[in-house]
């Protein structure tokens, strides 16, 4: 018998197709590093269509509310990569407050600091302090955790957390769940969560009607995008087991400083831009390190991701637009 | 280095220099005859990924990379602080066997020490 999801499936790749978006690159995962991708979801079924086709002024209309996704802006990073990162943080910032539509709140997926010295802290909380969006949801990345076992993150930014910074919330309806998977790393592993990390998740979705639309947001990935260079978390299977029967999840992580993307069943994942520097491709250059490209082209791999939530249609729509746009 | 093992590594100094013998070409000898290894963090990892030295030997890590490491000892015999861009972490060792280590920050890089 003909999958009819899968056959809606295939007929939107084959409008990507159209658009010149190879299927199997689609399937496996896509990068579009300095463009943007409008993604939706709509009844379980992703739509995605290429930003550069036009994100007007009306995308975000109709929207039960909207938040904002940023990343990676490792403060107190000063190599050639991106001398002041404060400014291109600060840039984002002004983008965010000049989006036609507000955002109900911001989510920073982690390495706000390069080094979790409390004065890149402070450049930090000062930066944010001038969002229009005054709730800002927090995780941990690992250059927040280098000292102190994370402590004064914990303190400034992580404050009613559970173990090393998680927790959950509601908005409008949609559940948001925080984790934390860059504490206590293993030798020769990726990103962890962690016993009872998860099994705190597995009792916060327990009761949960399916037809809840559910977040998750982490630094690391939650898929594995490149095990080489350790992008992945080694127990995010047990993880996305649990969020399993809900109707439409989606993953948004950082730390890869690119825009990746993968839909797996009713889950969709999707990592941000960093506002701080680009990183390679994975397999494209000898390590994960910063990379340098020319200072005109800097803003076109920073950026932002912004989120268009229509509760009632069960649709999701995220936008990344590149500072420079 | 603790007074202790100033005194352990002057005792050993004359096994030493008989391991030095053996192992003539890995670790190079300080003017003090103190055996010193480095290992170099570029490109998020450890080079030489293993480091034969004799007893006595202190290695030297340095980081060369744009981004923070650690260098940290599996088995909690030694742990660096974070070292930024051309920082760098040294430890003696006073005892044989095989140290495995790794970065805390990009568990994904390891390496070893084997002191013989």
């Amino acid at each position: 018998m003909p999958d009819k999801k899968q056959d809606l499936i295939d007929q939107n790749l084959q409008d990507l197709n159209n658009d010149g978006v190879d299927r199997r690159g689609f399937l496996k995962c896509m990068a579009w590093a300095g463009t943007g991708l409008v993604w939706t979801l709509s009844g379980g079924v992703p739509v995605s269509r290429a930003f550069a086709k036009g994100y007007g002024k009306d995308d975000g209309k109709g929207a039960d509310f909207s938040f904002v996704q940023i990343s990676d802006s490792h403060i107190g990073f000063n190599k050639p990569a991106n001398p002041d990162v404060t400014a291109t943080l600060q840039t984002a910032i002004n983008k965010i407050n000049a989006m036609p539509h507000k955002p109900d709140f911001i989510i920073h997926t982690g390495d706000l600091t390069q080094l979790s010295k409390p004065g890149e802290f402070d450049t930090l909380d000062q930066t944010l302090k001038g969002a229009a969006a005054k709730q800002i949801y927090f995780v941990p990345g690992e250059h927040d955790m280098l000292t102190d076992n994370g402590e004064q993150y914990l303190q400034r930014f992580g404050k009613g957390t559970k173990g090393t910074g998680w927790y959950s919330f509601d908005h409008k309806g949609v559940h948001f769940i925080g984790l934390v998977n860059v504490a206590n790393l293993k030798a020769g592993g990726m990103g962890s969560l962690g016993h009872d990390q998860l099994e705190w998740m597995e009792d916060d979705l327990k009761g949960r009607s399916a037809s809840t639309p559910i977040v998750l947001f982490a630094h690391i990935p939650l898929w594995t995008v490149y095990p080489e260079w350790g992008w992945g978390t080694d127990d995010s299977e047990q993880a996305l087991s649990y969020v399993k029967r809900f109707g439409s999840v989606t993953v948004l992580n950082g730390h890869i400083h690119q825009i990746m993307q993968k839909v797996e069943g009713k889950v969709s994942f999707h990592t941000a831009m960093s506002t701080a520097f680009p990183q390679p491709a994975p397999g494209t250059a000898p390590s994960a390190g910063p990379m340098k490209v020319p200072a005109e082209q800097l803003q076109q791999v920073l950026g932002i991701t912004d989120v268009n939530y229509v509760v009632s249609g069960r649709s999701l729509a995220i936008v990344d637009s590149p500072l420079g746009a | 280095m603790t007074r202790n093992n100033m005194r352990i590594a002057g005792l050993a100094a004359a096994v030493m220099i008989a391991a030095l013998l053996m192992f003539a070409g890995t670790p190079s000898v300080a003017a003090n005859d103190q055996a010193v290894a480095e290992v170099k963090i570029d490109n998020f990892s450890f080079g030489p990924q293993t480091v034969t030295v004799p007893v006595g030997t202190t290695v030297t890590w340095k980081n060369v990379d744009d981004i923070p490491h650690t260098s940290v000892s599996t088995d909690g015999v030694f742990k660096s602080k974070v070292m930024d861009t051309d920082e760098k972490f040294s430890y003696t060792f006073t005892k044989a066997g095989t140290y495995p280590y790794y970065c805390t920050i990009h568990p994904k890089m390891t390496g070893q020490i084997v002191v013989k």
